[in-house]
């Protein structure tokens, strides 16, 4: 590269990407790092969230937590959305998929399921709860079908967790089917072209074309989803409040945190629950290392 | 404004946080001061802002009549309301600085010994009792830190023409009595005899009123704190098995887990819910939504606990959020003439049908069946609230949160194994424990 502008403006031009970077930069430190590095350091005290007294009680809230064992049984909720961020991922590489074929309506079919994913979580929450109450929504709808039921949906902790499970899916769906579809179109069209001069099947253009190529982005949807599974919020809290057995780990942070007023235990169960996903995450990574992906 | 510990904090690492941590919070500056009540109401000057939960008041206009009636005896003195939504998730973060209003009404989470920090005092115990209720709810060493506008009394509010058509017309003295009546309900009218509001959660927190109404013990909530709430026939007992007696008879609606608060009160009026565990404070919102549902207000009634000590019923009473002054405020005497006012003088308490804090006024019209029956009104010691708080805290029962009691419904429908006699028992020996380990 020739320089044109002499030696003079060179350290004025090495500042400017970081003049750029420094408003997102100080965003990010006030609005994530900051309060990370806050919620450690009440980990480590008795702080019930308002008094000005605290107290510095070392690795106790680790310890309380770790030792009772009640404290992780939530996680077999998260076994629910597991289960349902796998069906997921398959609906979402399936409508990715054929809507990546040229078919009849597919920009409408397109906006259709990543609609939901644009609402805000707790309308979803409300408008799920007159879905699922006793004569609601989906009620009439098995009722038009003749199917007359009278089952509580959120009556009991394995009916109320699968549905919630299926809001769930029918939230973000539409995010994962964004992600397949994007890598998808990003595969070169002359690779379809020449499969189909060849004379493969859409099946088989799926499997040697599209499958690897969407591969970095299906393990991303993956490690995503397992997260995703481990930290369920706003859909439980907002339609059950954790009742029925439907309590997932955030929530009962959230608890701990402002109803018993333990602030330092509720920010070691975060610091916890964050330290189990970055563990998770590894361990993926290391069962299914990121390849590179070369098609031609 | 005055550099607070957010602004020291941004950008820090950890370890940075640790040591800025420890100096959380603001107060200490002017703790233990005392609002004083003016002298001449007319000379007091100031203008004061006042925290409010009652949003739908300030809405509408009432809070502000309820100023301008304030500035016609206090006319140097200039209000403002803020109301809060959120009020208890938002205060409580307000008061991690020093500007959370010139009056306002104390957050449940503040802990009682943490009351002279934030608050200033109204005057010692002695004083006050004798002309207010609730004075030991916000007492700390002997002086008082907070007052409740209104009070209320626990019961079932009911529908009467329901409970009429199924044939039951006095207040029923025992738990199996009134199972029995709302099996009569069931079986006579088309009405849900009785309404959980299990998914809104707190209307199950209010069953822990029931509390020292089956003993008739103004002592109970010491009770709570020397021993355990669920031992053989006490109050908390006796309330939790008469919940779970009903849920688990059929008693209850269809699927508690859709429940809803707002449309349950057309409900009620309009019969198709015969009863709901509630408080006298929710009579006023029932009247209401008859008026709107076209029926007739008279049908609401309201009754105590289905015990009876010696042939008397007992009903506590209980205050609502206590106003009180910012320890910060600097115009603490304009603040304590608005307490004043609005506790002795505003009428507060009649708009709502709510009980006086006063206790020589009159009680009010909801509550005279009470007095024609001879409920005896019991004002409860609350010297041992802070500990009951501490030790509900400190063992995750939540005596004053739903959950326990959304178990108890979910025990009794069978949407959770187990019995109840096992589930009251492991409560109370968390209790126990957590009594232990805090040493009282």
């Amino acid at each position: 590269m020739t320089d044109t502008t002499g030696t003079a403006a060179r350290p004025a031009r090495r500042l400017t990407p970081w003049l750029f970077l420094l408003a997102p930069l100080a965003l990010l430190l006030t609005f994530t790092y900051a309060p990370i590095a806050n919620m450690i350091a009440y980990s480590f005290t008795d702080w019930d969230g308002v008094s000005p007294q605290l107290d510095f009680t070392g690795a106790g809230n680790y310890t309380e937590l770790l030792t009772r064992s009640e404290l992780f049984e939530v996680f077999f909720v998260s076994g629910y959305y597991l289960v349902a961020s796998v069906a997921q991922i398959a609906l979402a590489l399936y409508f990715a998929t054929v809507l990546s074929f040229d078919v009849r309506f597919r920009n409408f079919f397109k906006g259709v399921l990543f609609f939901p994913y644009l609402i805000n979580g707790v309308a979803i929450g409300f408008v799920f709860l007159y879905f699922f109450q006793d004569g609601g929504t989906l009620d009439s709808v098995l009722g038009l079908l003749g199917v007359r039921t009278d089952h509580a949906w959120l009556g009991t902790p394995f009916s109320a967790n699968t549905s919630l499970a299926g809001v769930s899916v029918w939230r973000h769906l539409g995010l994962n089917f964004v992600l397949f579809l994007g890598a998808i179109q990003s595969v070169p069209g002359e690779l379809y072209e020449a499969a189909e001069l060849d004379g493969a099947s859409r099946w088989q253009q799926f499997r040697y074309i599209i499958a690897p190529g969407i591969r970095p982005i299906l393990s991303l949807s993956v490690i995503l989803a397992v997260s995703g599974s481990l930290s369920v919020f706003e859909i439980p809290y907002i339609m059950t409040g954790g009742a029925t057995g439907t309590e997932t780990f955030v929530i009962q942070t959230v608890k701990l945190a402002f109803q018993f007023n333990k602030t330092g235990l509720a920010s070691a169960a975060a610091v916890v629950l964050l330290l189990i996903v970055l563990v998770v995450t590894w361990v993926q990574r290391r069962i299914v290392p990121d390849e590179k992906v070369d098609l031609v | 404004m005055h550099p607070n510990r957010r602004t020291t904090l941004t950008g820090s690492i950890a370890l940075l946080a640790l040591l800025a941590s420890a100096c959380t919070g603001t107060g200490g500056s002017s703790e233990g001061a005392d609002a004083e009540a003016p002298d001449d109401p007319s000379e007091v000057k100031g203008s004061i802002t006042v925290l409010t939960h009652r949003t739908d008041l300030v809405q509408d206009g009432t809070m502000k009549k309820y100023a301008a009636a304030f500035n016609r005896t206090h006319p140097g003195v200039k209000v403002e309301f803020d109301a809060l939504t959120d009020y208890e998730g938002e205060v409580k973060i307000r008061m991690n600085t020093e500007n959370y209003g010139d009056v306002l009404m104390i957050p449940a989470v503040i802990e009682k010994k943490d009351y002279p920090r934030f608050f200033a005092s109204l005057g010692t115990r002695e004083e006050r009792a004798a002309k207010y209720r609730f004075t030991d709810y916000s007492t700390v060493d002997g002086k008082v830190y907070g007052q409740s506008p209104i009070g209320t009394v626990p019961g079932f509010v009911y529908n009467k023409r329901v409970w009429r058509e199924a044939g039951v017309t006095d207040w029923p003295t025992t738990p199996e009595e009134f199972l029995r009546d709302l099996k009569a309900v069931k079986s006579k009218t088309d009405a849900v005899p009785y309404y959980t509001n299990f998914k809104d959660m707190w209307p199950l927190t209010s069953w822990t009123n029931v509390n020292g109404s089956v003993g008739c013990d103004p002592e109970a909530t010491s009770g709570l704190a020397e021993g355990d709430p669920w031992a053989e026939g006490s109050d908390l007992r006796v309330a939790d098995t008469l919940l779970y007696d009903i849920v688990r008879g059929g008693l209850a609606e269809k699927d508690p887990t859709t429940t809803n608060w707002e449309a349950s009160k057309p409900k009620l009026a309009k019969g198709e819910i015969a009863t709901m565990w509630l408080g006298s404070w929710a009579v006023v919102q029932m009247r209401d939504a008859a008026k709107q549902a076209g029926t007739d207000p008279a049908d609401i009634g309201f009754m105590p606990f289905p015990a009876q000590k010696d042939g008397v019923f007992c009903a506590v009473t209980s205050p609502d959020y206590q106003q009180a002054v910012n320890v910060n405020s600097d115009h603490k005497e304009a603040a304590r003439a608005w307490i004043d006012w609005f506790t002795d003088e505003s009428g507060y308490a009649a708009a709502d049908l709510a009980l006086s804090p006063l206790k020589d006024a009159p009680l009010p019209d909801i509550l005279e069946p009470y007095e024609e029956a001879g409920v005896r009104l019991l004002d409860l010691d609350d010297s041992k609230g802070a500990e009951v708080k501490s030790i509900d805290n400190h063992s995750e029962v939540g005596i004053f949160k739903p959950d326990y009691r959304q178990e108890i419904v979910d025990l009794a429908r069978g949407a959770r194994k187990g019995n109840l006699d096992d589930f009251l028992a492991g409560l109370g020996k968390r209790w126990n424990e957590a009594r232990g380990s805090l040493g009282s």
